[in-house]
């Protein structure tokens, strides 16, 4: 098994910037998304084809980056 | 150009692809994404959870010694096993890792440069087999704590400008715009800095194919920040793995001889009662000065 068609992307998710990277193993995609800076992993997800796995990973690092405060400084 | 200070703690995919199974060495996954090694992994390679092989879950600490050898002991690795880390996040958690190997003395421990993003976007072959491992026996050395910074160090260096404090998170951490990495859990009480860091964030040391830059890259990075071997260092970032990452750079590619890792990070001392943090303006000019 080999990770294929790998790609990565940079998008802007509720104010944040994003990675998502997404491949196919075998025949199931995979994308993760990160918040860029510092490059955590915020969500995984898989699906039939690289848009569904991407929007599922997407979605869900989109409710996590809207839940980040921004404080007055 | 320059080659690093201590080259042989890094190896390529290469490498690995054609030594993984070699007797002798082990090659060992650590992610932030703990699922990730299910998914596939480098054949041959076993996995550590970081927040439950790589910490004492009772105490907040690292691992003990005894810890430590039971873990190397469970993983197969011996006292001359070369150690081959590599994770995620370019790996992040890899270092640390890597760092408390070192501190319990193992002598030949290396980085895959790249980590796991450059394996999968190489279309290196990946498993899901789990290999089974043969216990070995492992005795550790005392812990090496010249690697290792705790907080009345800290506050020294705050203090007293003893050494030089490198805060290696995202500039909106360090400025205290954000708590936590955006899509993280707030996990201190306020935003800011320790009073007189730098802010250096880990990820100016990589490439966008998650290997490190070059030794005059990044000499040049640290170097225009007043880190240059001419003080002790210690780098902190939340928690500690973001910064063990630059340990790794300055220690180990650089070849600055006093590094420190602070771990508490700023769990801690943004938790802390009665120390001053900076943020703010003076904080952001700081950041625009990078």
């Amino acid at each position: 098994m080999k990770a294929e068609e790998f790609a990565e992307r940079r998008l802007e998710l509720a104010g944040w910037p994003v990675n998502v990277a997404s491949y196919r193993l075998g025949t199931e995609w995979h994308a993760k998304a990160d918040n860029v800076s510092p490059g955590a992993a915020l969500a995984r997800a898989t699906g039939a084809t690289r848009d569904q796995a991407e929007q599922r990973a997407l979605a869900r690092a989109e409710q996590l980056l809207s839940r980040t405060r921004r404080q007055a400084v | 150009m320059a080659e690093y200070a201590h080259p042989e703690t890094l190896v390529t995919t290469d490498w690995v692809a054609q030594h993984a199974r070699d007797e002798g060495v082990r090659i060992v996954e650590v992610d932030v994404d703990t699922k990730a090694y299910d998914e596939g992994h480098v054949p041959g390679s076993i996995a550590w959870n970081w927040n439950t092989q790589l910490a004492d879950t009772v105490r907040r600490d690292i691992l003990s010694r005894r810890q430590f050898e039971e873990l190397m002991e469970r993983s197969g690795i011996a006292p001359g096993t070369t150690l081959v880390i590599y994770g995620d996040n370019n790996n992040w958690f890899a270092a640390w890792a890597f760092w408390q190997a070192k501190i319990y003395g193992h002598r030949d421990v290396r980085l895959m440069n790249g980590g796991r993003k450059k394996w999968l976007a190489e279309g290196r072959d990946l498993s899901t087999e789990v290999p089974k491992t043969r216990p070995a026996n492992y005795t550790a050395t005392d812990p090496d704590l010249s690697l290792r910074a705790f907080l009345p160090q800290v506050q020294t260096a705050s203090a007293h400008a003893a050494a030089a404090l490198v805060d290696v998170r995202s500039p909106q951490e360090f400025t205290g715009e954000i708590l936590a990495p955006p899509g993280l859990p707030e996990t201190c009480q306020r935003g800011g800095h320790v009073p007189g860091a730098r802010s250096i964030p880990w990820s100016k040391a990589v490439n966008d194919d998650g290997t490190f830059k070059s030794a005059d890259e990044l000499r040049q990075l640290y170097g225009s920040e007043g880190v240059d071997g001419s003080r002790p260092v210690i780098a902190y970032c939340r928690i500690g793995e973001r910064s063990s990452h630059t340990w790794f750079v300055l220690k180990y590619l650089l070849g600055l001889g006093d590094v420190k890792n602070y771990d508490g990070s700023w769990t801690e001392w943004g938790n802390l009662v009665g120390a001053g943090v900076e943020r703010g303006a003076a904080a952001k000019a700081a950041v625009a000065r990078q």
